[in-house]
């Protein structure tokens, strides 16, 4: 706690020595560059919590995925990984890695793993792999405090540092081990973002290309790209309708789209999209719109008369309305251009997803987001964007009206989708940064001012001149000193509050790796359950090489990271009708799952099962979306014949489709002889909190084959098929 | 009676516009040709891709975003260079030109990987 005390002070002193523009001002300006350097350790230390606690591991389940990517670019090299074709997941179709992923990531972790090898350290891909989204979060405060720079100024720039370094919402995706997309993802955003911002304050083509590499960087790394693309355009729209255009406008967005759209169209996830899909074409569209705008604006300097100007105005604007008009109808009626996506449709649209398409649905992080997630996320950030938002609206520039859009839509997309927090981040952290260094500051000149007056008054007369030009201060309200001392304690205070916060929310709930799972035993001491790599490790040492294994989507990334066995669906789920092929296997009867199961040359099963341990993430909870999907693409799974009156329940009163499907054998196979809890009766489910209704179970065509020390992971085996006469 | 006002608009027009566009600079004028010629090139490319048929799609579109990418990289060099231009007037136009070169260099590196 004295350490953020401490960067606060820190911060507090920069600030206010920020504007002082007496000699001392090259010694305190390097103080600013000092205090973001000094914030890296300290968010350092909080991204390392995880690692700490736990061991150095990857976490969750994308990121085994991109380990294993990295893995074989840094074994095969280059060529090999952008022609990879996988074998080992989706069986029997395999995956066209390399031109289904996003190679930034793994590109940037094995760029450093082999400049730290030329540098002779001898370090394991692992480490490097966990430790990229701390080192690129970092990154991202340096960008932070530029970008702060750029719209405002050095001081609130050194706010802004110092609040995405520990902001956690930022965090939750970039601690130590979380090997995913949007660690990379949030630092080429924020640096192209910037020097867009850039380009267009200064009208450099040398910015805007620097903006078009970022844009690039950002494109190789997510699929949310698409928010930086159609952001752009939309605040050129509006700085053209609001009349603030310019010819640094002109260069900045011109050189920025040609260039960056050449440059995403390499990555052959990306391909051809950028001229073809919907969610591109609002670029286009205002790109076209700019050629438009600034040759009309170019005649009518070049003309001088207005009469004359009008005439040519009528004649060029009806041409290009009505050609732009044809050529975006034919493009969407012949189904040339596609239409948005489903992924991004559901954004605008927030209920389209529940209806059409249930695999988006079912991911917890698609959810809108609570209030109680905002708060949890952002503390103080809340209250001090409306704050931000008005000071900019004081100051208008273009870099001002850029941020503000960015605030504004990312917040909404954040009300949309709790994932999308991440993305409104940034801009929260800016905005508010600008509230309070212009607070502080205001707070600050006031007490200066007043000292200044003082001084003046006891010295010479000349200077009181320059005194009351200084801080203009109103001589009517009395105590103001005192006052603004004690807004500046209130501020002081509410920051270490928002540290402290941010601290206890990276340990609690930001470190822990899903993969280990960690309670408190009756004493009071620390549990660990570490099943799950129990299970992987006990499938890639005691079951043949080529292997099949069948479980849902959740856990085939792992499976094929850890494991080292082939997959039937993993979390890329890119062909929704063999997801619901496995789902319909989980909800059938043993004998129709069988058929399915031998269809697919399927050998293990492995279920993920809670109720010994109360571990709520379990197939069980989730079974209701293997019905939702299995039954979207295989019409004779019903999710009613699964519910009792539209409720859900395990228990004696369960549906009997439900007490014989697949699933729920695999899960309670002999947990009916098991006493999970003192007093209750055996076979008792820790996480539904019921008895269950089928104690009874045999199984005929698989058979158990390991069951981890705590019960979580389960595996059974397929029985290869009866002799026949 | 409508059309003889809008033919007559439409040659004071031309006669305002040649005239005034030829009271700008050489330099001007030169970096306009090549916009033109890019343009025209495009059309070109647009024109035989329409006969042709659109395979293989990225050398099409290469092609034709090269020729668009360096008029508008030209345009960007004659808005910088241009005297009139006040927000542009502390750039000195070899700095111009030079970001102009570059911009063109990283295109056409891109362009020719994009070519296949």
């Amino acid at each position: 706690m004295v350490l953020e005390n401490a960067n606060f002070f820190n911060l507090f002193l920069s600030s206010t020595s920020g504007f002082d523009a007496t000699a001392f001002s090259s010694f305190l300006t390097s103080r600013p560059i000092l205090a973001v350097y000094s914030s890296f350790p300290r968010s350092e230390i909080l991204w390392r919590v995880g690692v700490l606690r736990y061991e150095s591991m990857i976490h969750e389940f994308d990121p085994y995925f991109n380990y294993r990517v990295t893995q074989f670019l840094t074994q095969k090299g280059f060529y090999e990984f952008w022609n990879w074709f996988d074998s080992e997941s989706w069986y029997p179709l395999g995956r066209i890695v390399g031109g289904t992923l996003y190679p930034g990531l793994m590109v940037t972790a094995a760029l450093i793993y082999w400049t730290l090898r030329f540098l002779r350290f001898a370090i394991h891909i692992r480490e490097v792999c966990v430790l990229t989204a701390p080192f690129f979060a970092s990154n991202t405060t340096l960008v932070a405090y530029f970008f702060g720079k750029e719209l405002w100024d050095s001081g609130a720039g050194l706010v802004a540092a110092v609040l995405i370094a520990i902001c956690p919402g930022y965090i939750s995706r970039s601690v130590a081990g979380s090997y995913d997309n949007e660690g990379v993802a949030i630092f080429a955003l924020l640096l192209t973002f910037f020097l867009f911002v850039k380009a267009v304050n200064t009208g450099s083509l040398a910015w805007a290309l620097a903006s078009a590499f970022g844009y690039f960087y950002m494109v190789s790394a997510w699929g949310g790209y698409v928010f930086i693309i159609n952001l752009i355009p939309l605040y050129v729209m509006v700085l053209l309708i609001a009349g603030r255009y310019s010819m640094r406008l002109y260069v900045a967005y011109n050189c920025t789209y040609i260039l960056g759209m050449l440059l995403a169209m390499q990555i052959r996830f990306v391909g051809f999209q950028h001229v073809q899909s919907g969610e591109h074409m609002a670029a286009m569209g205002v790109f076209f719109l700019m050629q438009v705008f600034y040759f009309l604006d170019w005649v009518k300097h070049l003309l001088n008369d207005p009469k004359l100007f009008h005439t040519f105005l009528r004649i060029t604007v009806t041409c290009a309305v009505g050609f732009g008009a044809i050529a975006l109808g034919v493009g969407t009626a012949s189904g040339y251009i596609s239409p948005w996506t489903g992924r991004f449709y559901s954004l605008l649209d927030p209920t389209y997803a529940k209806d059409h398409i249930p695999i988006i649905a079912s991911v917890s992080e698609h959810q809108p987001t609570a209030w109680s997630s905002f708060m949890f996320d952002f503390h103080i950030l809340l209250l001090l964007f409306p704050a931000g938002l008005y000071f900019c609206f004081k100051r208008l520039s273009d870099a001002t009206i850029f941020i503000v859009m960015y605030g504004l839509t990312s917040m909404y997309f954040a009300g949309v989708m709790v994932r999308l927090i991440l993305v409104a981040t940034p801009a929260v952290c800016l905005i508010s940064a600008i509230a309070v260094s212009a607070t502080i500051k205001n707070l600050t000149q006031l007490l200066r001012a007043k000292s200044k007056a003082s001084h003046s008054a006891s010295g010479k007369g000349t200077t009181s001149t320059k005194a009351s030009s200084k801080g203009s201060l109103d001589q009517s309200l009395p105590f103001q000193k005192n006052g603004a001392i004690a807004l500046l304690l209130g501020a002081f205070y509410l920051l270490s509050r928002y540290a402290i916060h941010c601290t206890w929310v990276t340990s609690e709930a930001y470190s822990s790796p899903s993969i280990v799972l960690a309670a408190r035993g009756a004493h009071g001491n620390r549990v660990i359950f570490d099943d799950y790599r129990e299970a992987y490790f006990w499938l890639r040492q005691n079951t043949p090489p080529d292997a099949k294994v069948m479980s849902w989507w959740d856990y085939g990334y792992q499976i094929t990271a850890m494991g080292n066995r082939t997959v039937i669906v993993d979390n890329n789920t890119w062909n929704n009708t063999h997801i619901a092929t496995v789902g319909r296997a989980m909800s059938s009867y043993e004998d129709e799952a069988y058929d399915i199961m031998r269809s697919l040359d399927v050998d293990y099963v492995l279920v993920v099962f809670g109720g010994v341990t109360g571990y709520s993430s379990d197939d069980i909870n989730k079974f209701l979306w293997m019905v939702r999907i299995g039954g979207g693409v295989f019409p004779v799974i019903k999710e009613p014949d699964y519910l009792v009156n539209g409720e859900y329940r395990v228990d004696k009163g369960a549906a009997p489709k439900m007490l014989n499907c697949l699933m729920y054998k695999l899960s309670y196979y002999r947990f009916g002889e098991l006493t999970t809890e003192y007093g209750k009766p055996p076979g008792y489910d820790r996480a539904r909190g019921v008895e269950i209704g089928n104690k009874d179970i045999k199984l005929e065509y698989l058979e158990e084959a390991f069951t981890t020390s705590n019960w979580i992971v389960r595996i059974y085996k397929v029985k290869p098929p009866k002799n026949r006469w | 009676m409508g059309r003889s006002t809008t033919s007559k608009d439409a040659q004071a027009l031309f006669h305002s516009f040649y005239s005034a566009y030829a009271a700008t600079p050489t330099n001007l004028k030169i970096i306009d040709l090549y916009m033109l010629f890019a343009v025209l090139t495009a059309v070109i490319q647009v024109v035989y891709m329409a006969i042709v048929g659109s395979f293989p799609f990225n050398s099409f579109l290469s092609g034709v975003l090269s020729c668009v990418g360096t008029a508008v990289l030209a345009v960007c060099l004659r808005i910088q260079v241009n005297k009139e231009n006040k927000e542009f007037k502390d750039l000195p136009p070899e700095r111009a030109f030079a970001d102009f070169a570059l911009c063109n260099l990283v295109l056409h590196l891109v362009i020719m990987n994009f070519l296949g």
